[in-house]
């Protein structure tokens, strides 16, 4: 006891290990950026130098200054909880989303005023799209879905989050991804895969990355200090193993070198599309589905103040979404190369998943029931209550368009764009900002600045989506019957430049809608930028922080 | 720590709706017992049983040797055929018309001349406007086709042979294939020799801002360009020469474009349309753009 702090504190193996294989891979990479084919590809390799290089320092630096204890796990009988890597993908998702939302405006403007591609290669729709998907989906998504997950992970376990390392290194790790996806998407660099456009460099990083967060919530869960697991955790382990399974199966692909940003993937042809859709489908219904649905499980009870609705709603439904939507892939390859019974299954699959889907709107929206009242006075329990009744309809439409005799009028039109944004801007980006607008206070221990600007944001993005939905609506439909429009003898009414011309209005009012949604959010980042700025309150509770006092 | 709490049942009845809980509790998260709703079930088991239906209806499950066929033996190959045939039948009186009729014929009889350029626009609108513009005006690269200056010949069988094999389409045989020379590029001319070239060349046209022609530059045009544009520069159609001398400029008439294409030679690329429509409506195609205005 006598001996002093200095003399006690080594490194730990991980701290070790974790030091020798970050200078490994730094060395590694930089002999590939010396080597690479392209300028592209090693200007990559050299960001992974550096990103190993800087992880190294981190770690070195996290060492010299922690104590020679190891964190506690427990701090006057409570639970020391680890917020770190929670405050930053917090923040880390309001950039992205900012960050998303911009370029899908720029991206509306885009096709409503080709003008604005100003006959730059770097910003033309092509090598935008995938940055504004991947932005919105992946970044935005991703870091609130780690965020929350984290958090809800921690909290209804009663335990700290296992690691020390561990779980910076898939905060920082994810987001290495995502910088580096981005990057080589306005270089040029993609797989040309919807939603799956990272090369295999950027997916063996995140694989790494993936199976570490899988790790972290299983260790967390195996030192939980709660009897049962709780429903939102079933959600987003569900996420997690789902987003394995699919990221590995649509990129069983080989590179062409250890020094090309190219690869070439073994499956082809229609086995290739099945593949593809079996993922991006799935990425929709896990990724953007199990994983949200987890989030409204917690923040829905936590901030109404009451139980959930129906415990045996929520099993039912659980296994009954999770086994229905892996099938439910094909209905994006109706009247294509595809079997036609390969078809027919996916369309079922997608008609039967329906009612699972909307166990979930029921249970969030019925678990208000004897806190109705507080919609009027809480917009951020509004913001989380239409969100579940977007995530309602989009879940009825989806079943619907999956159908043959509505795809076929629906397909390949801007329904389909409609239709993916009334969930994402409807569902998942408003139980994001939700879960935010709670999180964030709770973490940083403060009192949200202003709820009055949650009801502008509330409002002036509902507004957005009202007009961006509806808009796409009717330019979808429009598109639909111009293209298969007959004269009576026989031949093409429209040509397809002339749907094109047709469109123009409905893509300014589109355009609008998701101005609108931007400007939500960015009242959304000054809010939450005035509370990390306000000073901290001490409660005892962070459940007290919830109650709002009405306006 | 001792988790008293868990060793008791939390159970207790929710007082708004008279429900019990589970006794569960996660951060202060508790959960109703609440039975399904009965209306969410029954949806359920007809959405299973609808779907059962239908894939008894219809192909759904796979075999070894491909998928069940369904009751009515529907499929999607079949539903294309019909519909292609009814199509077809559809349009067939106004293809019997024009069928046998020469090119000449039809712009002579009023009645197939304007069947042929119903057919034609329609075509013209899905094939063609992409790069000829939806009125046929063109674009850079793109000529127009309301003018009567043309690449390939504008009378009706050459505007016929030009939309069947296209230009410089390489699995086309008979496609038009010559191609004028990167004269800078491949190094047959110097720098400055091109620059006098395409002041030269310009005078031909009385295009604003010309330089004077000059002794030297009439030489290297006769040298190099007259064998395909003719010694006064009025092109030629079988070799796809522009005229030099008309205000009309494929591809720009300003100083760096001009030294742009002699340098870097070469041509547009048009596909050969047989590939693709029948010969029928290349017919009307070929009547339709013929019509357009510059016909000849």
């Amino acid at each position: 006891m006598a001996r002093t702090e200095q003399v006690l504190k080594k490194m730990t193996v991980s701290e070790m290990s974790l030091s020798a294989i970050f200078i490994a891979l730094a060395f590694a990479t930089t002999f590939i950026a010396i080597k690479a084919y392209t300028p592209v590809f090693a200007f990559h390799a050299a960001l992974f130098s550096l990103g190993s290089l800087t992880a190294v320092f981190a770690i070195v630096t996290h060492y010299r200054s922690r104590s020679s204890e190891p964190t506690p796990q427990m701090i006057n009988g409570r639970p020391n909880y680890n917020y770190g890597p929670i405050k930053f993908t917090a923040i880390a998702a309001l950039f992205w989303g900012i960050a998303g939302f911009l370029v899908g405006l720029y991206l509306a403007l885009e096709l409503a005023y080709p003008q604005f591609n100003l006959d730059l290669p770097w910003i033309n729709f092509g090598r935008l799209r995938p940055l504004h998907t991947s932005a919105v989906i992946f970044a935005f998504g991703g870091n609130v879905l780690l965020a929350c997950s984290f958090y809800i992970m921690q909290r209804t376990s009663r335990a700290r989050m296992a690691g020390v390392i561990a779980p910076w290194f898939v905060v920082l790790g994810y987001n290495f991804f995502i910088l580096i996806a981005g990057t080589g998407y306005l270089l040029g660099v993609t797989r040309g895969h919807e939603y799956a456009e990272p090369e295999w460099y950027a997916i063996l990083w995140l694989v790494i990355v993936w199976v570490t967060y899988l790790l972290v919530y299983l260790f967390t869960l195996a030192k939980r200090a709660e009897p049962h697991i709780y429903v939102a955790n079933w959600f987003f382990l569900a996420f997690i193993v789902t987003v394995a399974v699919l990221v590995l199966g649509n990129n069983t692909e080989i590179p062409i070198s250890v020094f090309s940003s190219q690869s070439v993937i073994v499956w082809a042809g229609v086995q290739d599309a099945m593949i593809q859709w079996w993922y991006a489908h799935n990425a929709v219904g896990f990724f953007l589905t199990a994983g949200f649905l987890g989030i409204m499980y917690y923040f829905i009870p936590k901030r109404t103040g009451r139980p959930i609705y129906s415990y045996r709603l929520s099993i039912v439904h659980f296994w009954s979404l999770i086994f229905l939507y892996i099938w439910a892939g094909p209905h994006h390859l109706h009247y294509t190369a595809l079997p036609d019974w390969a078809q027919t299954l996916g369309m079922i699959f997608s008609v039967v998943l329906w009612m699972p889907s909307w166990g979930g709107m029921i249970n969030g929206v019925m678990t208000l029931s004897g806190a109705w009242d507080k919609l009027r006075t809480d917009p951020v329990l509004r913001m989380l209550v239409v969100s579940v009744a977007f995530y309602g309809m989009s879940t009825f439409e989806g079943p619907l368009m999956s159908v043959k005799a509505v795809n076929s009028l629906s397909h390949y039109t801007d329904w389909g764009i409609g239709h993916v944004h009334s969930g994402s801007l409807g569902w998942v980006g408003f139980v994001s900002f939700g879960a935010l607008y709670c999180l964030i206070p709770w973490v940083w221990r403060r009192q949200l600045y202003s709820l009055k600007l949650v009801n502008w944001h509330f409002w002036i993005s509902t507004i957005g989506i009202v007009f961006y939905i509806s808009a796409m609506w009717v330019a979808g439909i429009m598109q639909g019957l111009m293209w298969r429009a007959y004269t009576p003898q026989g031949f093409l009414e429209y040509s397809f430049v002339e749907t094109t011309e047709a469109l123009h209005p409905e893509y300014i009012i589109r355009a609008a809608g998701g101005g609108l949604f931007l400007i939500g959010a960015l009242i959304m980042a000054y809010n939450i930028y005035r509370t990390i700025a306000s000073p901290m309150i001490d409660l005892a509770d962070d459940v007290a922080l919830s109650a709002s006092p009405a306006e | 720590m001792p988790d008293k709490k868990h060793e008791k049942s939390k159970v207790r009845i929710d007082a708004h709706s008279g429900v019990p809980t589970t006794g569960h509790e996660w951060d202060g998260i508790e959960e109703l017992n609440t039975p399904l709703p009965r209306w969410w079930v029954w949806t359920f088991w007809l959405t299973v049983l609808w779907a059962i239906a239908y894939t008894i209806v219809y192909p759904a499950w796979p075999t070894l040797s491909g998928g069940t066929h369904g009751l009515f033996g529907w499929n999607s190959r079949n539903q294309l055929t019909q519909e292609v045939t009814q199509l077809q039948v559809t349009r067939a009186p106004i293809f019997a018309k024009l069928k046998n009729a020469s090119l000449e014929e039809i712009e002579a009889n009023p009645d197939l001349l304007s069947a042929a350029r119903m057919v034609g626009a329609a075509a013209f609108a899905n094939n063609c406007a992409a790069c000829h513009g939806a009125g046929g005006a063109g674009s850079k690269g793109y000529a127009n086709l309301n003018d009567d200056d043309w690449i390939w010949g504008g009378h009706l069988n050459e505007i016929r042979a030009t939309i069947e094999h296209g230009a410089r389409w390489e699995t086309d045989k008979a496609t038009h294939s010559s191609s004028m020379p990167a004269f800078g590029r491949d190094g047959l001319l110097t720098p400055d020799q091109i620059s006098i070239l395409a002041d030269h060349v310009r005078t031909f046209a009385e295009l604003p801002d010309t330089v004077a022609p000059t002794a030297e530059g009439q030489k290297l045009y006769d040298d190099n360009c007259a064998a395909c544009h003719g010694i006064e520069g009025k092109g030629n159609t079988e070799l796809g020469a522009p005229n030099l001398t008309d205000a009309i400029w494929l591809y720009g008439s300003d100083k760096p474009t001009i030294i742009s294409r002699i340098k870097n030679g070469g041509g547009g690329v048009m596909p050969a349309w047989s590939e693709k429509l029948d010969e029928i409506t290349i017919k009307a195609l070929s009547i339709y753009v013929h019509s357009l205005g510059g016909g000849q």
